[in-house]
């Protein structure tokens, strides 16, 4: 299943999609990424975190910082973001995963915050509000930067994939479902949601790299915005499907589509925060598990009723 | 040879003293009872053991090495593995899934640890249950499942608290018959039970708790002849 969706994305630019278009794919793909990363830490670790935005931006921010300090190519960012944003990881995580349940939530939703205030006020370093901005873009074209993004995408799905195959993999779930039980089974329950987090954070800031080649230009209210990051990925995950190895894809569809799509109706634009947060209600009630997770029960509906069996 | 001894363990809670000077030693390849009535500190006690709680005062010795500082998942390492009071199987997880979890501690790989987990699922018996989710297990098959869990961990010590509470006679005889299984196997036990005939018939030692303090220590007979005991205890167990 997997290579057949991968090649058939593999030829879609060479069917002459708008530029538009080409954009939006992108944007979608660029969002699975994310939710894939959030996914590791959050769907199968169990730890929810509300601050990925923090990872989003201090990816774009070392992708951006090269390129404004050093004058060298911004793509450089996609693997300096690996070691930035393993250690960012590693702070963050020392910070808050003594924390449990809600209180890891707020205190990732903080340092979120935190981050984006910084960005803002370190303006010798950043530009602060001025943002940064790449002069010469890479490629006029979208479809180079489809398939960068789109061979990003692949590593992660296989990584995930990988990982959720292995030790780790049965360790996260384990931890997710009960931390006490999974440290008095030998499960060094530290370490092991520190490694998730850290998987998560690079998976999550590759895209903020790439997001900064992309768009060419960044602040710190677009990269590590509470809302528009780090709740977006929340929900992408939670529409799609938590824990399941499709859900982020199948969310990053749904949000990117519904975003476009709301944005672009006249007067309830505006709106489209208070109708994304109506659409989380009703899937935390009626889909609890996403639409990937409860695919089932969504097929149900549409069969003829008495019918069954 | 004392396989783990606990030396003077306090344990207190703010003023609350939940422990207070308990010192016993469990000898290797037999199974030691701990019973008590209704918060003696018996769980407390596995817990100070398991590593969740750190002692007051006092300190855990296994196979000579002090292990009252360390965490659970180091005291697991060792050689000490345990089940709960309240079931916790790792709900959205297959049965199988869940052994294997566990197995991973002593396997190099994915394999190996199926392996482990298949094998402590057959001595359970649990093995044809093994595609399950563990949520949709019945309580006895649960307490089962606990117990595998702590087997696949290949444990040279096992902590069972109250793994018979809840069963009923049938499920309480094939549990008994795994208990000595595990024994033969040659792995120590510490039990904690309120089922008299469950610890009479398995314990080689019996250790008293009552407002955590040990009241008594001895074989089962001595302990059922006690005077203390029956007051504390079996007499209170008698009125009910």
């Amino acid at each position: 299943m997997p290579p057949i969706i991968l090649a058939v994305l593999c030829f879609l630019p060479l069917v002459g999609l708008s530029s538009y278009a080409m954009h939006i794919l992108v944007l979608v793909i660029m969002w699975s990424i994310i939710g894939m990363g959030w996914n590791l830490l959050g769907g199968y670790c169990g730890q929810v975190s509300f601050g990925h935005a923090a990872f989003f931006g201090m990816g774009a921010y070392s992708s951006g910082l090269l390129y404004y300090h050093f004058g060298i190519s911004g793509w450089w960012g996609l693997l300096v973001s690996i070691p930035v944003l393993t250690i960012t990881s590693l702070v963050i995580g020392f910070i808050c995963l003594r924390l449990r349940g809600a209180y890891f939530a707020l205190a990732t939703l903080a340092l979120g915050e935190v981050l984006r205030v910084t960005a803002e006020n370190l303006v010798k370093f950043t530009q602060g509000d001025l943002g940064i901005l790449i002069k010469q873009r890479t490629w006029v074209e979208k479809t180079w930067y489809f398939y960068v993004i789109l061979l990003l995408a692949a590593g992660s799905f296989l990584l995930v994939k990988k990982v959720m195959e292995s030790k780790l993999g049965y360790y996260f779930v384990a931890i997710r479902e009960d931390q006490d039980a999974a440290n008095s089974l030998g499960i060094n329950t530290t370490l092991y949601k520190t490694i998730a987090l850290c998987l998560s954070g690079v998976l999550t800031g590759m895209a903020g790299a790439f997001y900064m080649n992309y768009m060419g230009y960044i602040d710190p209210t677009t990269v590590f915005p509470l809302y528009d990051i780090s709740i977006v990925t929340v929900m992408v995950v939670m529409v799609g499907g938590v824990a399941t190895y499709w859900g982020p894809v199948i969310g990053a569809l749904i949000m990117v589509f519904l975003a476009e799509v709301i944005r672009s109706m006249p007067k309830i634009g505006a709106a489209h925060q208070t109708l994304f947060g109506i659409l989380l209600i009703f899937i935390i009630i009626f889909l609890p598990n996403g639409i990937v997770g409860d695919f089932r029960k969504i097929t149900g509906l549409f069969k003829p009723r008495g019918a069954l069996k | 040879m004392s396989l783990l001894q606990i030396q003077h363990v306090s344990k207190r809670f703010g003023g609350l003293a939940a422990l207070t000077d308990v010192s016993y030693s469990v000898e290797k390849g037999k199974i030691l009872g701990l019973i008590g009535p209704n918060g003696a500190g018996k769980t407390t006690l596995f817990n100070v053991v398991n590593g969740f709680y750190p002692p007051t005062k006092g300190e855990v010795l296994f196979k000579e090495e002090r292990i009252s500082h360390l965490q659970p998942y180091q005291i697991c390492k060792r050689g000490v593995g345990r089940t709960f009071q309240v079931v916790r199987p790792l709900q959205r997880m297959t049965v199988l899934d869940n052994v294997i979890a566990s197995a991973f501690l002593r396997a190099k790989d994915k394999a190996g640890a199926e392996r482990i987990a298949l094998d402590a699922l057959q001595f359970t018996g649990l093995y044809d249950d093994r595609s399950l989710v563990s949520k949709s297990l019945p309580l006895g098959k649960r307490k089962k499942l606990e117990i595998a869990r702590a087997l696949a961990t290949q444990p040279e010590m096992l902590l069972l608290d109250e793994s018979f509470a809840g069963l009923n006679p049938f499920e309480q005889n094939e549990l008994i018959d795994i208990i000595r299984k595990v024994k033969a196997k040659g792995i120590t036990i510490m039990i904690i039970e309120h089922h008299m005939k469950v610890i009479m018939s398995l314990s080689d030692q019996v250790v008293v708790l009552n407002y955590g303090e040990k009241i008594a220590e001895g074989t089962p007979k001595e302990i059922g002849n006690n005077p203390l005991v029956i007051e504390a205890y079996l007499g209170e167990a008698e009125r009910a």
